[in-house]
């Protein structure tokens, strides 16, 4: 293994759509995640700097562990969020949506 | 031709039935000015008048590079209760929303155009029906048109709704992590418009650009239907010119001179204070008080009427309309409406309300799939702010005679299991 450098934000996004409510990812990634008092994930949307591997690895446990498979981590080199495939029809990302 | 500076524009020759293909040919015969339909829409200034108010250029542009079977989708939903401008315009022009659907058709490149209107507006949906076949027997070329009809419901009329509406038959938004989002029919990237947009690229395709921004301002350049209720002697959809004092509005559907409040933009929009309605009516004004024109209605709340009252039947209404997809949205807005009621019947436990009101809104907004529980916090923190006077009020020593008296102004459908009088 190399040096893995870490530049760059992430923000975690959740999908309200997917999500139940449980709140599991409260107790994978406490540092982000909160919840409001229905039980639903309330997630800051300030980007996070990879820098913090805590955080980062929170997050990725959060991500597998939903069980929903409603959260997703998303990497940023630019401040402003990319677009995904929306995740009610999971499509082949096409160049076009990449360009967005 | 239409000239430059009358009105209306897009009422132009009304009468009780709409135009047909050959009244409305001879009524907005084009000028033959256009020579390049993307730029004259650029330079027109026109913003979308389904609600956000977005540039269309940039919608067209976006969907303009990207590749495959594109739609253009025309929203004549009118979700909102209070609302008929999109009905109104069907029901007079349907031809001049077509033309212009086609017009953006051609300039994205999309080969179908699908026009939405609400399934329980039965002579709406005869009308353009009438305006497809009278286009279709004269074998205008062009992209082929299809009528759809999802049945009515406040978010039936958003944009991701209505897409996978006609992609699956279900009126529910989508989530749509990152801004800009393409939506798509199938495959097809799709751009959705509202009809009046529609009929607005019409008339810019058949004028031209200068032609349209000599009404309305520089930066909201055109005219607006809205659709005046509440409080007015004469409820109707009037064309105005953008920037017209909302005064001179009111006095033209006959409303109360000096209300209490105006709703502006519709149920998830906000309101503006009695004495502010010299204000003219456009973006750039109003949103010195963080208003929109929206979706073009004005409801008139009187002097006598109490605020929160309303605002609780709103919210009520709204929470009940959520598609019920996101916890946030699902949960939080019949809080906000059980909140309103405790407001509404005042005392200690209001000022608790109160409090809690404030803090759902923030806990609420931005974390739906879609922006329907946004509009609903907006309108709580106006009403919040504007009726503070009428809470103070209520907090002190109850419901107020308004509140009492049962009489209401703002349109919301009937609940089924409407709230019985709050109060004995
Ligand atoms: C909850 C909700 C309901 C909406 N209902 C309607 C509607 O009934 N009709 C409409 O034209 N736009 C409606 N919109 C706005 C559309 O999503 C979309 O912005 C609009 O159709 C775009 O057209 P425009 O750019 O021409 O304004 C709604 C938006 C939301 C968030
Ligand atoms: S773990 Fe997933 S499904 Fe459960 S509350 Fe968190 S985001 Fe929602
Ligand atoms: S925010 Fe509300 S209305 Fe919008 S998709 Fe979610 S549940 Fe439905």
């Amino acid at each position: 293994m190399g040096v893995i450098r870490r530049t760059g934000m992430f923000i975690l996004q959740v999908n309200p759509i997917l999500c139940d409510g449980f709140g599991h990812c409260a107790e994978l990634a406490p540092e982000l995640v909160h919840l409001d008092e229905w039980g639903y994930p309330i997630i800051s949307q300030e980007p996070v700097p990879m820098a913090d591997i805590g955080a980062y690895q929170s997050a990725r446990y959060a991500e597998r562990g939903c069980p929903r498979q409603a959260l997703h981590v998303t990497k940023m080199s630019a401040p402003a969020p990319v677009s995904n495939v929306p995740l009610t029809r999971a499509r082949p990302v096409s160049r076009e949506r990449r360009t967005l | 031709m239409i000239q430059a500076h009358t009105l209306p524009r897009l009422f132009a020759g009304a009468t009780n039935k709409p135009l047909s293909l050959t009244e409305h040919e001879r009524m907005f015969e084009p000028s033959g000015d256009v020579s390049n339909l993307l730029e004259e829409l650029d330079a027109s200034g026109l913003v979308g008048r389904g609600g956000a108010g977005f540039p269309t250029t940039r919608k067209v542009d976006l969907l303009r590079h990207q590749r495959g079977h594109k739609y253009v989708v025309v929203n004549g939903m009118e979700g909102e209760p209070a609302a008929h401008k999109d009905n109104r315009l069907l029901s007079t022009n349907p031809h001049l929303v077509l033309d212009g659907a086609e017009m953006l058709a051609q300039m994205i490149g999309a080969s179908r155009i699908a026009i939405c209107v609400a399934r329980d507006n039965p002579t709406v949906v005869n009308h353009v029906e009438r305006a497809i076949h009278e286009r279709a027997r004269r074998n205008l070329r062009g992209p082929g048109i299809d009528l759809h009809t999802p049945p009515w419901r406040y978010v039936a009329g958003e944009e991701s709704a209505l897409v996978h509406w006609l992609d699956d038959n279900e009126s529910l938004p989508q989530y749509r992590p990152g801004r800009p989002h393409i939506l798509r029919i199938g495959r097809g990237p799709t751009l959705v418009d509202n009809a009046e947009t529609c009929a607005n690229v019409g008339l810019i395709g058949r004028y031209g650009a200068q032609w349209f921004r000599s009404l309305g301002t520089s930066e909201h350049p055109g005219t607006a239907v809205v659709s005046v209720t509440g409080a007015v002697a004469r409820p109707n959809v009037l064309e105005v010119n953008l920037g017209t004092p909302l005064t001179n509005i009111l006095a033209t559907a006959g409303a109360d001179t000096s209300p209490q409040a105006v709703l502006l933009g519709g149920y998830g929009g906000a309101w503006l204070r009695g004495d502010q309605i010299n204000t003219p009516y456009c973006n750039e004004s109003l949103s010195e008080f963080k208003l929109s024109v929206g979706a073009g209605i004005i409801a008139v709340l009187p002097r006598q009427a109490c605020g929160v009252a309303e605002a609780h039947r709103v919210v009520r209404w709204m929470a009940h309309e959520s598609a019920r997809q996101c916890g946030p949205c699902a949960f939080g807005l019949p809080a906000l409406a059980d909140d309103l009621l405790t407001v509404v019947r005042g005392g200690r436990d209001g000022v608790a309300a109160i409090a809690r009101l404030q803090d759902r809104c923030g806990v609420i907004e931005g974390r739906g799939a879609c922006r329907h529980p946004d509009g609903v916090v907006r309108f709580v923190r106006s009403s919040i702010e504007v009726f503070a006077h009428d809470i103070d009020d209520h907090l002190r020593g109850g419901p107020c005679a308004g509140a009492r008296s049962n009489q209401r102004f703002l349109t919301v459908p009937a609940l089924e299991h409407e709230e019985e009088l709050i109060w004995e």
